[in-house]
């Protein structure tokens, strides 16, 4: 009977001898491979193998290949060498401005998200009554659709009827009316000149940002600080009591708890944060094409993002071969920060050796 | 211990002031994150000319205006765009999960040749960022011929690197026992996978599939690159050409919000736990 023989003798029994190179690779450990499995992991990789052949590996190729060429749809596509990704560097004040603006969404909405999201989730951890309650509440927005909610975004700060510009109005009414700005005649010539910012279409000056990049990035903040909350909330509740204790003890207040215990056991979940959220940010796309696009659907260059620059290129002046060298741009830069973020986590994460 | 309490306040009674003061934060904060949304479904019955001239605006319409509903839904066909989201959402949900788990068991169980380099292939599409893909994507569907149908919509997305590689993590977690005493019994590696592994992974089976459901619900990049009519817009693209239309028609525009916002959020409210869950659990992190 083979049910009675021992699960080894069967194994040992089943299995071919391992050839001179299967044992090679055991040993560099890379594939292992049992001749009886060969055909049916092929099998059981095939649906999704056609997707990803079709659908990832050949539009990488294809991308690749078509930066290099100048191609409107229309006529065959011309091969250019560089010249695209010459003309983005040299020739292309929107690009760099496209690039400024990413560099921008990512500075303020990684760290803002990021610091909201933790002391959010650090109060909260307190033991509080109506967590749950809060935790709906926060994490509603992260759930809703991109697109609804932006569109009522784009109406709380538009200017006519926008409420966030109503309010301001109202509070540059109140101040008119104090004694103290009508008594000094500056006062009051400088209470007369406030008004509320342009929020959808206030273009940047300079390097720094305009209002049309900062609404879209408050509204992005809006939208996804309940996910940071979450993943935190979750991460200091797997915080030993007994290490909190022990620094108590030994005499540490709340502040140093939260220096020399917390923050560094949370330091994998602040990584893996500041890796996603970057990734978002750099690939903002839906966020500035619905809140700052004017009524032909253009975006203001004030707001405009490397995603919303691929489509305009693609789908807008048919400069196939500009986009996709655009995205290959794109992907360059997440590539180097991703690989600089993992190199530099040695110097901050803190891993628990186990 | 009345009396006790009343002469020294307790370290319990300190405490509870600075949970007052938190909660006072935290209902703040609370009410930033719901405010946009109440002003959606207050201007949404409001009346044309209040939404332009009252000033200050307030909170609660003077006149209730539901025929805003009516004109909204009545100007495009939005239980279409309703339909359309449901069916990709939910067959690319499907598929996702079925290809994305025979993938899985393959990589985490079987034992072929090239098992690695093809592993670390399909890691290549966890590092490549979607807009690359787009406009390549974007020309082989011209191609197949499937722009603006449903196979646009539903197919190239039902195939993802980084649910595969999660439901590996995961399945290499399951003891390895289990394959041993199936396979001693004669079980294929087919009955394995549909009789242990996938009974045995519901956890990470339903986080993948609110996440996979969420996020191809709430998609608009892809739907808007591939579809050019009506009859095939889902409720983001739909919703977006609404805008381009009725641009500043607000009460308008914040009724079709709420159309497509509350369905959402009723199931949220019944199914937070589940939700939140799941989302956390599909970025990469332990539940």
């Amino acid at each position: 009977m083979e049910r009675t023989a021992l699960p080894s003798d069967s194994k040992a029994a089943e299995r071919p001898a391992p050839s001179f190179w299967q044992k090679i690779a055991f040993k560099l450990g890379i594939g292992v491979w049992r001749s009886d499995q060969q055909f049916e992991g092929y099998l059981f990789l095939l649906p999704s193998l056609i997707g990803f052949a079709i659908f990832v590996l050949l539009p990488i190729v294809i991308s690749l290949v078509l930066s290099f060429h100048s191609w409107d749809l229309l006529t065959p596509p011309r091969f250019i060498g560089t010249g695209n990704y010459i003309e983005l560097f040299t020739n292309d004040p929107i690009f760099a401005n496209v690039l400024k603006n990413t560099f921008w969404y990512t500075v303020i909405i990684v760290p803002v998200q990021i610091t909201i999201g933790f002391l959010l989730a650090l109060a909260l951890n307190r033991g509080l009554r109506a967590l749950k309650l809060y935790r709906l509440l926060y994490f509603m927005p992260v759930v809703a659709s991109v697109v609804a909610a932006a569109i009522v975004f784009r109406f709380l700060f538009n200017q006519q009827s926008g409420v966030i510009a109503a309010g301001i109005w109202q509070v540059i009414g109140f101040l008119k009316q104090q004694p103290w700005i009508q008594s000094s005649p500056d006062l009051l010539a400088w209470a007369n000149t406030l008004k509320p910012p342009d929020f959808l279409n206030g273009s940047s000056q300079g390097i720094w940002p305009g209002w049309a990049l900062i609404s879209v990035a408050i509204f992005t903040v809006w939208k996804n600080v309940g996910f940071t909350l979450v993943i935190y909330l979750a991460a200091l509740q797997a915080v030993p009591d007994v290490l909190l204790d022990a620094a108590k003890v030994d005499g540490a207040n709340t502040r140093q708890q939260l220096r020399f215990v917390t923050i560094p056991l949370v330091s994998p979940t602040t990584f893996f944060l500041v890796v996603t959220q970057m990734l978002g940010a750099f690939q903002i796309f839906t966020e500035p094409f619905i809140i700052s696009a004017n009524t032909q659907g253009q975006i203001p260059v004030a707001s405009a993002s490397i995603v919303t620059y691929i489509y305009q290129n693609a789908f807008d002046f048919q400069r196939m071969g500009k986009a996709s060298a655009i995205s290959w741009v794109l992907f360059i830069i997440v590539f180097a920060v991703t690989i600089l973020q993992t190199i530099l986590q040695r110097r901050w994460v803190y891993y628990e050796l186990e | 211990m009345a009396t006790i309490t009343r002469n020294r306040p307790s370290p319990l009674q300190r405490l509870q002031w600075g949970h007052i003061t938190l909660h006072i934060v935290l209902i703040i904060g609370a009410i930033i994150m719901i405010l946009p949304f109440l002003w959606m479904l207050s201007t949404s019955l409001k009346t044309q000319t209040d939404v332009m001239r009252e000033f200050p605006p307030r909170l609660i319409p003077s006149t209730f205006m539901w025929s805003n509903y009516s004109t909204a839904l009545g100007s495009l066909p939005f239980g279409r765009f309703y339909l359309n989201s449901l069916i990709v959402a939910g067959s690319v949900t499907i598929l996702q999960l079925f290809t994305s788990s025979l993938a899985a068991y393959a990589f985490a169980r079987l034992r072929f040749k090239g098992r690695n380099v093809l592993f670390f292939l399909y890691l290549i599409g966890l590092m490549i960022p979607f807009p690359v893909l787009l406009l390549p994507n974007f020309l082989i569907i011209r191609q197949l011929g499937w722009f603006n149908t449903y196979f646009a919509l539903i197919v190239p997305p039902a195939f993802s690197s980084f649910t595969i590689f999660l439901m590996r993590q995961y399945y290499r977690g399951l003891p390895i026992e289990y394959d041993d005493a199936a396979r001693m019994d004669g079980a294929s590696s087919l009955r394995i996978w549909w009789n242990i592994m996938l009974p045995n992974s519901k956890p990470i089976l339903a986080a993948l599939a609110v996440f996979t459901f969420l996020g191809q619900w709430n998609d608009f990049l892809w739907p808007l690159v591939v579809t050019n009519s009506q009859s095939m817009w889902t409720l983001p693209v739909g919703l977006s050409s609404f805008q381009g239309q009725y641009s500043v028609r607000w009460e308008l525009l914040m009724a079709a919000s709420v159309v497509a916002l509350v369905p959402v959020i009723i199931i949220y409210l019944f199914a937070q736990n589940w939700i939140i869950q799941g989302l956390a659990v599909s970025s990469g992190l332990k539940g």
